[in-house]
């Protein structure tokens, strides 16, 4: 079992939040808070700033304004504490084609301190569907391995904070039926998990809160248990036909 | 708060950063059994480097490119100047440095492409890394790359022009040089690398600022395979020292601003 997460208040608190690449606001003012053990989906459609705010909260960029913290800490203070909260599942799945599935996971692993890297490699790839191709090369994976490969590596150090977005990328439908126990299975306690997705049926079905961003504004936020899919789709279609 | 408890006592970073945020703290926390602590900073230079090293000892990107590049640049000077004598030792040591520069802004350009294509930086970047230890890392492997392509190319060059090259003076030099070339290389290739025309505007970038080393390797080249007393090659040496370590020092300082987005 991956070990003790386990935050009792925000793991996630953005104020005000905006991204400007010169004169385009890829984030304006967006205000989000997600508690401990909380899953939370963004819908939107392309070019709405979904990517953008995913990599502002995992610190890769630097917001233009507002405020973030991640399990109470500001990023630009505390960096490196906040890094090691956080795992990030993206379209791109920052692997090396020319090492090893293994060899991937143990350079993260040393860039992380994990401890027991070797046993925790083993389990992780038995968690992805992927022990039998250890030894080969990423190059010589499908995309989708690649994808199964990638939530391997996400959450290695067993991070408290999960970043998604689009994760479900490259994966068939049985990857993506899989994916909730790919990502969680090992926790002994629920991770907080943010997720980008235009999948709205896989987004539903794994977030308690589902959430509109469209032109980098947070037009609309739904907990589950307020609405039906049928009433969001047709809210969300209404606003990503508005956004595009 | 036995959890919490917990937390501080593994990963010390973090339990400092919440007992500084004081009553503005809301979350108890437990970080995950797996990190353990910051790994030290030489651990993720080491990381990085056996990462950069295994995969070119694999691809061969960036050393046959390097090598190839070299030789023909030695080859094209050996015929297209009929060296002999005096003029020998004026030009030689330029066609030498020449061919290291060229052929090491390939690798250069080359190495940091590597992590631009899978955007395999913003992985490094998301790893709670210090950005010195990735430039550390980076400048390591390139001095290795450009390294091993002069200790190819040296002999070769004193195949083909005749000079006695193979000497602890001429290796001080390659060395001290090297290490000026690599450590500017590095933050200049992490710039390029983020431009539309990358290829042309490492050079563009890189050449003003090593200048300096250019001039006083080759000057110091010459001096000693004409066989002057150390008394005349030492100034130079010295510029090559004073470079390395004000650009080395500037490097590592200014690389996280040129890597942060």
């Amino acid at each position: 079992m991956i070990g003790a997460q386990g935050f009792k208040g925000k793991s996630i608190q953005a104020s005000l939040l905006a991204k400007s690449f010169g004169s385009i606001h890829a984030l304006r003012e967006v205000n989000l808070e997600v508690g401990a053990g909380e899953k939370v989906a963004i819908f939107g459609p392309n070019g709405s700033g979904k990517t953008t705010l995913i990599k502002v909260m995992a610190t890769i960029m630097r917001p233009s304004s507002g405020r973030l913290h991640i399990a109470g800490m500001n990023p630009g203070e505390n960096g490196h504490d906040v890094r090691r909260l956080i795992g990030v599942v993206s379209h791109n799945t920052y692997l090396y084609d020319d090492l090893a599935v293994e060899e991937n996971l143990a350079f993260y692993g040393r860039m992380y301190g994990v401890e027991n890297v070797k046993a925790r490699i083993t389990n992780g790839l038995r968690r992805v569907g992927l022990e039998r191709r250890s030894r080969d090369r990423v190059r010589t994976l499908s995309r989708g391995m690649q994808q199964r490969l990638s939530i391997a590596r996400a959450t290695l150090h067993e991070p408290p904070i999960l970043l998604l977005d689009e994760p479900d990328t490259g994966l068939d439908e049985a990857g993506q039926a899989q994916l909730w126990e790919m990502l969680t299975s090992g926790y002994a306690d629920e991770p907080t998990v943010v997720m980008t997705t235009h999948n709205l049926k896989l987004g539903m079905s794994l977030c308690s809160r589902w959430t509109v961003l469209v032109d980098g504004e947070i037009v609309s936020e739904v907990a589950k248990e307020n609405s039906s899919s049928e009433s969001f789709q047709a809210l969300y279609r209404r606003y990503a036909g508005a956004g595009t | 708060m036995r959890a919490f408890r917990r937390s501080i006592d593994v990963t010390p970073g973090l339990g400092r950063s919440f007992v500084a945020m004081g009553d503005g703290l809301t979350a108890a926390i437990s970080i995950s059994r797996a990190a353990v602590g910051p790994p030290s900073f030489f651990r993720q230079v080491g990381a990085i480097l056996w990462k950069d090293l295994a995969v070119e000892l694999r691809t061969k990107d960036i050393l046959s490119s390097m090598l190839v590049f070299g030789l023909i640049v030695l080859v094209i000077f050996n015929f297209a100047f009929e060296l002999r004598g005096e003029n020998l030792i004026l030009v030689a040591p330029g066609v030498l440095w020449v061919a290291f520069v060229f052929a090491g802004i390939l690798g250069l350009g080359r190495s940091m492409a590597q992590e631009k294509e899978r955007s395999s930086m913003e992985g490094l970047l998301l790893c709670p890394v210090d950005r010195g230890a990735i430039f550390v890392a980076k400048m390591l492997g390139n001095l290795i790359f450009i390294v091993i392509l002069e200790a190819i190319t040296l002999p070769i060059f004193a195949a083909f022009f005749n000079l006695p090259v193979l000497t602890p003076g001429v290796g001080l030099i390659v060395v001290l040089g090297t290490l000026g070339f690599a450590s500017v290389g590095t933050l200049f290739a992490a710039i390029a690398i983020n431009t539309r025309a990358r290829e042309v505007m490492l050079p563009i970038l890189l050449f003003p600022i090593i200048v300096p080393v250019i001039i006083a390797s080759v000057k110091a080249t010459a001096f000693v395979l004409d066989g002057k007393p150390w008394a005349e090659i030492w100034p130079w040496v010295n510029l090559l020292i004073a470079f390395d370590v004000i650009f080395l020092a500037v490097c590592f300082v200014t690389f996280e601003y040129v890597i942060g987005e």
